[in-house]
């Protein structure tokens, strides 16, 4: 034990919502300079509790010390005055200011803004060498990379002279070498004595990165461990309260004939970005592809061509027919009538109608069929009966059709639509991130069902930004950067490294550090990006 | 179900907000001298105690209904027609085209006839707006205000230079043939021993209002447009992946929408005036975006709240009629109830979610002692 105060120390704290316990009598101390990892599934509290650190929310009982003196933190005002900062999972970043601008929103001084941006660019320069968190000053931020506007992020509350830095899943949308490099940032802060605590669901970086780990299940903190004296395995049987199977058990492929053909796919998107430059692509019946990305390299427009809700140009062919991508049957009906089913990306804005009860949802996107319609009116009865089925067969709880599809969880939800989906018996199933916000006990299951609907030989697609995911379940990994298809590997004979700088655009450069290689590739698409907008 | 029951959201909201808009609208009637006990007993009296009075009621609030439900429709696809009065005067129009230059046999032809017609020419005046929102994007709020101007200028001009009969002094059509008169509540429910709703222009046409209610249900939660139309209204992401046409479901609800407005003409016109008059639909357009709010987009909520709004309209003609208070300050009580149960919902509604969660909690907290 140190003698000194914890930087956080956290009593009884609870909160509920409604009939929800979203936090239940939870303790917890966070020792300074230490990087203290906060892991659960989603919905385990853990983004409540930090709201209530941060002054978001008020919690119905218990209290906060910070370094040792009790504090009231009625509102982030407060927060900020007692050294927390928190960077967001989504960035609250004003995106046509520039960096500097952003970096003094809210904390100017005086009427006039020159005196206050001397002084924040000066104090930029600072801590860019200090802890390698270089970004141009005057970059506007909307024309950043998301790694980079995440460094605003953190640089706006280190300038309000934070020394608790609290990070929500900050590495949702960062490449693996974005990834590394964020984390050499927080050493560098750790080093200085910063405390950081890290929210995440995320295995991995608990183990990298951080010096003590604390696990909340259902509102509760099950446990605090140092992290080197813990696995993954045993961190996960704390999340879900039961043994889990982190890889999927799956036997080898054996691929037949060519489903889905892709040929020089391009879309180009309302701003005049080519958004698809160029795909080729073949998904064989019995095979999962796996694309493997960084979010917004051309993934999710892929799955809207196939989807129906894009318009391309180039060849597409399903079962040897050709595939319309423009026009009246460039729309998901049609898509449905040549054997495409689709679990989009998006479940609550595309795959879910959310205000609709269950057994609607059940039937969305296949409601035209005879089987759910007498004459012009629907049969709600038996589209009742196939619901009540699908909530059977796919174990989806509550096992209520007639709850609304927002009354379900995240996990739930995804069921609802992958039952729906894998129920029509597709030729080939589009997947994108299955499990995104969705917790381990069902990412297993979800596993299983799509490698099951490999198993009766249907060709599979599937999009993640996971990498642990297209790992367990992809027989072919394609790696998708800007647009194009950077290459294809074996699952069995790659690893994350090389997929890494595949997603990052670089086909191996090993003497250059990686973070400086990707620096120049985004400085490269953003100019490319300029110039289309322009031209 | 989340936050609080049902019936809590769709009988004590409104009932709050009506609670509110009254005793403000006592407030008002007290600061010009007047008694707001007396005040209210004029109104129910003169709209609900006399059968009369329930004929003109019943009258108005055949109006609202049209146009509510004309809302109603378009709201599920998340679409704001404000259209309503334009789409309804030239429903009138249809229904004086039919009803003057066709000779009709008997009532229950033209009726059918002026409902096709008043259905059609109010359809054809929501297409406009509809196509331009569709393929345009052009606000369907902002077409559909501009709409009613148009259609304004255009009755205006036909009733002055074309349709007026030589020799009249006022803007107005002939009045229709007898053959076409509708059957009022006084001619169907009045016997010579008990005579009913005498003199009042409540008739038939609320009927044709109620099957309109039955249609806009059916239509919205039994029939595969309904189920498309409100999945696009939910989220325009979710009905493209499902395969749905956009524009088509824009058009589509905007068609239906235009229609029920456009039949509100044969109340107004064919069966109250008996021609066409300037400005027939007196701001019944309007009165149907309050009526959808306050009955939830639901063709019951509809019917009831414009039973209400008819009940106001009539009560505040009796009041004009009795007592000092002026036809303005009406409309300004009429506006109170507008803004309580329409634009000021959430006043209402909040402060009661939290009561409801406080009261569940403390009852949670009673069922499961700490242990």
């Amino acid at each position: 034990m140190t003698d000194t105060a914890p930087a956080i120390e956290l009593r009884g704290i609870s909160k509920a919502f409604g009939p929800v316990q979203a936090n239940k009598d939870i303790s917890l101390a966070v020792q300074p300079g230490t990087i203290h990892g906060i892991i659960g599934e989603n919905g385990a509290g853990k983004s409540t509790l930090m709201s209530i650190l941060y002054g978001f929310y008020k919690a119905d009982a218990g209290e906060v010390f910070i370094r040792g003196k009790k504090t009231e933190i009625p509102d982030s005002q407060a927060a900020i005055a007692a050294g927390i900062g928190m960077v967001f999972q989504h960035f609250k970043l004003v995106p046509n200011f520039t960096v500097l601008e952003n970096v003094i929103l809210g904390v100017e001084e005086g009427g006039l803004l020159k005196p206050s941006l001397a002084k924040a660019r000066r104090a930029l320069t600072d801590l860019a060498r200090e802890y390698e968190l270089n970004v141009d000053p005057d970059a506007v931020v909307e024309t950043l990379s998301v790694g980079h506007q995440q460094r605003v992020e953190i640089l706006k509350a280190l300038y309000r002279q934070a020394d608790i830095l609290i990070l929500d899943e900050p590495t949702g949308v960062l490449t693996p070498a974005e990834a590394d490099h964020l984390f050499r940032i927080l050493a560098g802060l750790k080093r200085e004595g910063k405390t950081i605590v890290l929210i995440t669901h995320k295995l991995r970086e608990i183990m990298e990165i951080t010096d003590t780990v604390s696990v909340m299940r259902q509102g509760e903190m099950t446990a605090t461990v140092p992290t080197s004296e813990t696995s993954p395995e045993h961190l996960a049987e704390l999340m879900v309260g039961r043994k889990v199977l982190l890889r999927v058990d799956k036997t080898p492929a054996r691929p037949a004939q060519t489903v889905l053909e892709i040929e020089k796919l391009r879309v180009t998107d309302q701003h005049g970005v080519e958004r698809l430059k160029g795909i080729d692509l073949a998904v064989r019946a019995g095979e999962i592809v796996g694309i493997a990305g960084v979010a917004g390299n051309g993934q999710s427009e892929l799955l809207e061509v196939l989807g129906g809700t894009r318009e391309a140009t180039g060849r597409v062919r399903i079962n040897g027919e050709e595939m319309a991508l423009t026009g009246r049957h460039a729309d998901g009906r049609t898509r449905r009538g040549q054997g495409i089913a689709h679990v989009p990306e998006d479940r609550q804005r595309a795959g879910l109608v959310m205000p609709f009860a269950a057994w609607e949802n059940a039937v969305f996107g296949y409601h035209r069929d005879p089987a759910y319609n007498r004459g012009v009116l629907m049969d709600n009865e038996a589209i009742r009966r196939d619901a009540d089925n699908k909530i059977d067969r796919f174990d989806i709880r509550p096992a209520n059709c007639r709850l609304s599809a927002r009354s379900f969880s995240g996990g739930n939800q995804q069921k609802i639509v992958l039952a729906r989906e894998i129920d029509r018996n597709p030729d080939l199933l589009l997947v994108g991130q299955p499990t995104r916000g969705v917790d381990i006990g069902a990412i297993e299951f979800i596993h299983q069902e799509i490698v099951r609907l490999r198993d009766a030989g249907k060709a599979i697609l599937l999009v993640s930004v996971e990498l642990d995911e297209i790992f367990s379940l992809a027989d072919r990994i394609v790696v998708m950067f800007d647009g194009r298809v950077m290459g294809e590997r074996d699952p069995a004979q790659t690893d994350e490294r090389e997929l890494g700088l595949l997603m990052a655009g670089i086909e191996g450069e090993p003497d250059k550090p990686e973070w400086q290689a990707i620096d120049e590739q985004w400085e490269r698409v953003e100019a490319e990006e300029e110039a289309a907008r322009h031209g | 179900m989340d936050r609080m029951p049902a019936w809590a959201d769709a009988v004590l909201v409104p009932l709050i907000s009506l609670l509110l808009a009254a005793i403000l609208s006592a407030l008002v009637i007290l600061a010009i001298g007047e008694s707001p006990v007396e005040a209210f007993r004029l109104m129910v009296e003169g709209a609900l105690m006399r059968s009369a009075g329930w004929g003109y009621t019943l009258y108005y609030a055949t109006n609202f209904i049209f146009t509510g439900l004309a809302v109603a429709v378009a709201f599920h696809a998340r679409l704001f027609n404000i259209g309503g009065e334009g789409q309804a005067m030239l429903g009138a129009l249809g229904v004086a085209l039919v009803c003057l230059y066709i000779p009709w046999p008997h009532w229950s032809l033209a009726l059918l006839a002026a409902s096709a017609s008043a259905a059609l020419f109010g359809a054809l005046w929501a297409l406009i707006p509809a196509y331009l929102q569709a393929t345009r994007g052009s606000h369907i709020v902002i077409t559909t205000i501009m709409f009613n101007f148009i259609a304004a200028a255009l009755l205006n001009y036909l009733l002055v230079n074309v349709m007026k009969p030589a020799g009249m002094m006022e803007p107005a059509t002939a009045t229709f043939p007898q053959a076409v008169h509708l059957p009022t509540f006084q001619d169907m429910f009045s016997t010579a021993a008990t005579p009913l709703f005498r003199g009042s222009p409540a008739n038939v046409t609320f009927f044709v209002a109620l099957l309109a209610c039955l249609f806009v249900w059916a239509l919205i939660w039994r029939t595969r447009l309904g189920y498309e139309i409100r999945a696009q209204g939910h989220s325009e992401t979710a009905a493209r992946y499902a395969g749905i046409r956009p524009v088509r479901i824009v058009v589509i609800a905007m068609l239906i929408s235009g229609a029920l407005a456009g039949l509100m003409g044969i109340n107004s016109t064919m069966g109250e005036a008996e021609r066409l008059i300037l400005n027939s639909t007196e701001g019944a357009g309007f009165i149907g975006i309050a009526v959808a709010l306050m009955g939830r987009n639901h063709p019951l909520g509809v019917l009831l709240a414009a039973i209400l709004f008819g009940f106001l309209y009539q009560g505040g003609a009796e009041l004009a009629l009795w007592t000092n208070i002026p036809r303005e300050l009406i409309v300004v009580i009429q506006a109170l109830v507008i803004l309580f149960t329409g634009a000021l919902d959430n006043m209402v509604r909040m402060p009661l979610e939290r009561a409801f969660l406080a009261a569940r909690r403390r009852r949670t907290r009673r069922a499961e002692p700490a242990e």
